[in-house]
């Protein structure tokens, strides 16, 4: 006789018991393809994010990786192939279950793509107050702490046009963070950024993952970035400091290179680095 | 068949077939939960008030042109008192509707695809859906009610300032006695004709707004992709103003009288 199957709730359970666990596959691309008419974006690209890591996408405009986080997300969908996020499977997805697995993802977008019509407290408090229907004291508290950590607190009532292009995207990092979501996606976080700003975006990367426990994917062709993002470390005693981190920690974060839609090369910044392959090397010289 | 009328074919259907995928999300997400009520309410701002000026000086320079060009035609016939039946007739059953649409048209449904078409451009549609958001429940759905609800107000406005802009026209300028002008509004019409105007006012109301997000929230091609988005919106809208129109009028003509 066959067991009975196992009940909504109790599958809802394991998966979280599952994804609260060290080392946990928080998303999984397995196989995916994607192509818009004739043009192949990506061909059988398959790859693990593990709870609380980082991949760092690299490759050359028109790779493919922003499409990446589009599929992460929902707003594409892979032509073949399978792609799982916090333990769903998102491809076969219609919009009303995604809204479902977007409350658990924080996206930033090229140039942050803030709402033009309101201010830096209403962007950042939009998904609490719109969307999770918060009361509004407890929005404007979590806004004031996430601007606070990003050190953006004293610009909270002006209007996104007032703010610097490197202010602008951080804001979009808190905006993307409010709701305390357990994977965030960047999409080029630095592009058009002088290196001081680009830094202290960087940064802020590195915090969220290190002292909150997000995991993320960063898309870049900024090797700078891509490579402190890897190679630094978040640590918290009295105040928060950045420091470089030791080759276990480094590790964690993993490059993959993508190449005609392809993927040619994953793996530790250290590994890139040592490569002989002349693509990577022309990329990366 | 030649290469560039199939491929100008499939763009057509493909359009249409979008349009009318956003017209029943947009049914459906204003019978449905969530709803955006301060979206709403912003919207029936913007576009009830903020299209009240340009609605009252059509309304009243309309119908005091119709006064002043129908009381030359009609004293061709020694009919001059019959003016006010003529304003009446043709402002609440057709110039009110269809001028107070166009006014909207070159108002609201331009404005609503380049904001739209500027937000799609600057990823802020994708933002929102990223945050949870449905853009058709947020953005497409508050516009297309208040521009449902509010087109008949406005058309109500303008119809009702043109009666009067025809009676400042036919009392100070043509002579007619004001209790003439007024008896002859009001035998002018028969009881279906505000009805008329009002229904046609719905629909032609809805059809500018949706057809205004439904570009705007197709647009491509960075900020020469909006432009693109704000000419074909106020071309398409204004085309199907007239086209909805007739088809409407020939409806209602046989189903109402």
């Amino acid at each position: 006789m066959t067991p009975p199957a196992p009940r909504h709730d109790e599958l809802s359970q394991t998966r979280q018991e599952i994804l609260d666990a060290t080392g946990a596959p928080v998303v999984v691309f397995d196989k995916v393809s994607l192509a818009f008419d004739d043009k192949v974006v990506l061909r059988d690209v398959s790859f693990t994010l593990i709870k609380g890591h980082t991949k760092i996408f690299l490759g050359a405009s028109g790779a493919g990786k922003s499409t990446i986080l589009k599929l992460i997300l929902g707003l594409l969908k892979p032509d073949k192939g399978v792609i799982w996020v916090n333990g769903e499977r998102v491809d076969l997805m219609n919009e009303l279950e995604l809204m479902r697995v977007r409350a658990d993802l924080g996206m930033v977008f090229q140039e942050g793509a803030l709402f033009d019509s309101l201010t830096v407290r209403e962007n950042v408090g939009y998904k609490l107050w719109e969307e999770l229907r918060w009361p509004l004291d407890r929005v404007d508290r979590r806004v004031e702490e996430i601007l606070g950590f990003i050190g953006l607190a004293e610009h909270i009532d002006k209007m996104p046009s007032e703010l610097s292009g490197g202010q602008r995207r951080r804001v979009a990092i808190a905006r993307a963070m409010a709701a305390k979501p357990r994977v965030l996606l960047y999409d080029e976080p630095t592009t058009g950024l002088d290196p001081i700003t680009a830094t202290t975006v960087d940064e802020e990367i590195v915090k969220l993952r290190d002292l909150e426990g997000v995991s993320s994917i960063v898309v870049t062709h900024q090797l700078r970035d891509a490579f402190y993002i890897a190679t630094h470390n978040a640590l918290r005693n009295d105040d928060v400091r950045i420091v470089a981190a030791d080759e276990d920690k480094s590790d964690e974060a993993e490059f993959i290179m993508l190449k005609d839609g392809g993927i040619v090369f994953e793996g530790p910044a250290g590994e890139l680095k040592r490569s002989s392959d002349s693509y990577l090397r022309t990329f990366l010289s | 068949m030649p290469e560039f009328v199939n491929s100008w074919l499939k763009a057509a259907v493909l359009e249409l077939q979008e349009y009318v995928r956003l017209c029943s999300a947009v049914v459906r997400g204003a019978f449905t939960r969530p709803f955006y009520y301060r979206d709403l309410i912003e919207q029936f701002d913007q576009i009830g008030w903020g299209s009240l000026t340009v609605v009252i000086l059509t309304g009243v320079f309309t119908g005091a042109v119709l006064a002043l060009q129908g009381g030359m035609t009609l004293d061709q016939f020694g009919a001059r008192p019959f003016v006010g039946r003529l304003v009446s007739a043709s402002m609440v059953k057709e110039l009110g509707p269809v001028l107070t649409a166009l006014m909207l048209t070159s108002r609201v449904g331009s404005a609503i695809a380049a904001e739209l078409g500027s937000m799609v451009v600057a990823e802020q549609v994708n933002a929102l859906r990223a945050l949870g958001t449905d853009p058709v429940r947020k953005l497409v759905v508050p516009r297309v009610l208040a521009g449902t609800m509010m087109c008949p107000v406005l058309t109500v406005v303008s119809a009702g300032l043109g009666v009067i802009g025809g009676w400042v026209i036919a009392t100070f300028q043509l002579h007619v006695a004001s209790s003439v002008y007024w008896t002859s509004v009001l035998d002018g019409l028969y009881r279906q004709d505000p009805w008329m105007g009002l229904i046609k006012a719905v629909f032609l109301g809805f059809a500018i707004v949706s057809i205004g997000c439904h570009v705007g929230l197709r647009t491509h091609g960075g900020t020469q992709g909006v432009g693109r988005a704000v000419t074909n919106a106020v071309v398409a809208a204004s085309v199907a103003v007239l086209a909805v129109d007739f088809f409407l009028t020939r409806l209602l003509i046989t189903v109402m009288y």
